[in-house]
């Protein structure tokens, strides 16, 4: 059972302390800061299941988060259903979305993959900046109104954050389960070595489907909530190439592989972001930067930050998976 | 009737640069199986370079041709040092990474100095008109100069020892370095040559449309697109695609909004992977 693993322990601690911290005080600022480490978690948990466990480099990963955040608003806004049963159906539709395209493009190996996956980003992109339903180019603009449901806007912040929290926690057990799974062992087979993971009987075609499909639920339900929170969403914000290639930098800083590697890169990075993003002399680097790390991390240390703390201390591997 | 004939020999002669763009890729891809993820900030920076270039000497944009080329050659070495060098030979998820990692540092700096805002060279040749439609000299221009850089790529990679050599790496690496050729100086110059095709293709382009430093990222796409279609390996093949490329978006123009581009292409690309996974030449050896 997976709770007998102590991370999954050390998951429910970590969701607590970003639950409890931000109420000491009613600290607003506090909240806004752990909201974008928890997004940025998200993501990178998520596309570990397929970089780290499969070996299959998603480059348009963002695009989940962003059709996610268009289906669930939607549905919330305009169809006026409870913002967790859209942000649900947003999950499931964005899902199913994958598992299609999934069975198409997942017949391509490698590097074929990598760059259709770009591809996938700039056709949803052109699609929806021309979707007539979803406000095309401008994008959809939440009045106050809508967060009435919730206890007005200042009450919908705050239950919006415990939402991100509750699916980060989510998103790092998914992780923890599908690597404790046989499902999991059959994924690290294929990226080990996908033929003779079909020699062994691994339906590599049905495991890369799922895998791919599985990776886009959580990112989708977190796009509802996070746009929902924004208030807006438009194609430029929603699909943004930079954000989907920021989450492999957060990965490779972390540690591919390891559930706790994708989340310490995707906390440390976010971190790093935004003080770059805030001081006045390097905001204008911070992709210098970032693109810089990840090439030294690519270059000389392709464990990151949790391989090298797994050679330090071997034993961790047992506790921080 | 008339008017989509002249949109599709406007898509020919830009396919050309297309063509030249997607040769570069094709070259380095074939060669030593790496993806270079930083093609379209290559792209762009020949852009600039043309752009730079042009505001120092006043000339005919398609003399500075040259000195683009050059700098891109230099580029290539350096880069291929930088970052592909050590990752040459292991799984592709690394040299993927790490030529993505260079293109967002040229990208961040570029931001940096010219902001995201466009440019554009301002030179002109006369056209030729022809009934009620014009066609601009510069398409013309830049379509010719991209056969002819394509042309002699062929030349240097069928007629020359050097571009023998290469071939031969591409062939097969380890048997090319018991003939006593140095892989890695093949490796280098193949990656120098490829970059300065993608700086010149920019350059081009920069004599046609306004450009962006992120401008690079959609030609960088066709260029997939091309490659794809042609076949790796495939340098000339990659030419004869990029033309059919532009023609098809000269034919679909007229018709629908140019926001939709990406999606046929993209269709086009997968279509092309699951249906002619060697390219629609077929496979041959180079």
């Amino acid at each position: 059972m997976i709770c007998r693993r102590p991370f999954f322990w050390i998951i429910l601690i970590i969701a607590a302390l970003f639950i409890y911290a931000p109420l000491h005080g009613n600290n607003v600022s506090l909240r806004e800061d752990l909201i974008l480490i928890a997004i940025a978690i998200i993501l990178a948990s998520n596309l570990n299941l397929m970089i780290g466990y499969t070996g299959y480099v998603n480059f348009g990963h963002i695009v989940f988060y962003g059709l996610g955040g268009y289906v669930g608003l939607y549905m919330a806004t305009v169809r006026g259903w409870p913002l967790v049963v859209a942000a649900l159906v947003a999950g499931l539709a964005v899902s199913l979305f994958a598992l299609l395209f999934g069975l198409a493009i997942l017949r391509l190996r490698g590097a074929y993959f990598a760059l259709a996956t770009i591809g996938v980003l700039q056709a949803v992109q052109a699609f929806v900046s021309n979707f007539d339903l979803w406000g095309r180019s401008t994008g959809m603009y939440l009045s106050f109104d809508a967060y009435q449901p919730l206890g007005g806007a200042m009450r919908a912040l705050w239950v919006t954050y415990y939402l991100i929290i509750v699916v980060m926690a989510l998103s790092m057990i998914l992780s923890l389960a599908i690597k404790n799974s046989k499902f999991g062992l059959g994924l690290f087979a294929i990226r080990e070595d996908e033929d003779a993971a079909i020699v062994l009987g691994v339906n590599t075609t049905v495991y890369k489907a799922i895998v791919y499909s599985v990776s886009a639920f959580l990112p989708a339900v977190a796009g509802t909530f996070m746009f929902y929170k924004n208030g807006m969403i438009d194609p430029s914000i929603a699909f943004e190439f930079m954000m989907s290639l920021e989450g492999i930098v957060m990965l490779m800083l972390g540690g591919q592989g390891a559930v706790m590697g994708a989340a310490l890169g995707g906390g440390l990075y976010e971190k790093l972001r935004s003080s770059l993003l805030t001081s006045p002399k390097l905001s204008n680097f911070h992709l210098v930067i970032s693109g810089g790390l990840l090439l030294l991390v690519v270059l000389f240390a392709p464990g990151g930050l949790i391989g090298w703390f797994y050679r330090v201390v071997p034993r961790a591997r047992k506790v921080i998976e | 009737m008339s008017g989509v004939l002249a949109s599709m020999i406007d898509g020919l002669l830009v396919g050309a640069v297309y063509g030249l763009a997607a040769m570069g890729l094709s070259l380095i891809w074939g060669v030593m199986d790496v993806i270079n993820l930083t093609h379209g900030s290559m792209i762009a920076l020949g852009m600039f370079c043309m752009y730079l270039l042009f505001g120092v000497f006043v000339t005919n944009a398609y003399l500075l041709l040259l000195p683009v080329m050059g700098a891109g050659l230099l580029l290539g070495i350096v880069v291929y040092w930088m970052s592909v060098h050590r990752v040459v030979g292991r799984p592709m998820l690394m040299s993927l990474l790490s030529t993505f990692a260079v293109n967002m540092m040229v990208i961040g700096i570029g931001t940096a100095i010219w902001s995201t805002s466009p440019y554009n060279v301002n030179f002109s040749l006369p056209g030729i008109t022809i009934g009620a439609y014009t066609f601009t000299g510069n398409h013309i221009a830049a379509a010719i100069a991209a056969v002819v850089i394509a042309l002699a790529l062929q030349l240097f990679l069928y007629r020359t020892r050097t571009g023998k050599a290469i071939r031969a790496v591409a062939d097969n690496r380890e048997a090319a370095e018991l003939m006593g050729i140095s892989s890695t100086v093949v490796l280098t110059i193949a990656f120098g040559i490829g970059i300065a095709l993608a700086g010149t293709s920019g350059a081009l382009v920069s004599t046609l449309f306004p450009f962006t430093i992120l401008s690079g990222a959609t030609y960088q796409l066709k260029s997939f697109v091309v490659t794809i279609l042609a076949g790796l390996g495939k340098p000339f093949g990659a030419l004869v695609a990029g033309v059919l490329l532009g023609l098809l978006e000269g034919v679909v123009t007229p018709f629908i909004a140019v926001s939709w581009i990406p999606l046929i292409e993209f269709g086009l690309f997968v279509v092309a992977l699951v249906a002619f996974p060697q390219g629609i030449f077929g496979r041959e050896t180079t």
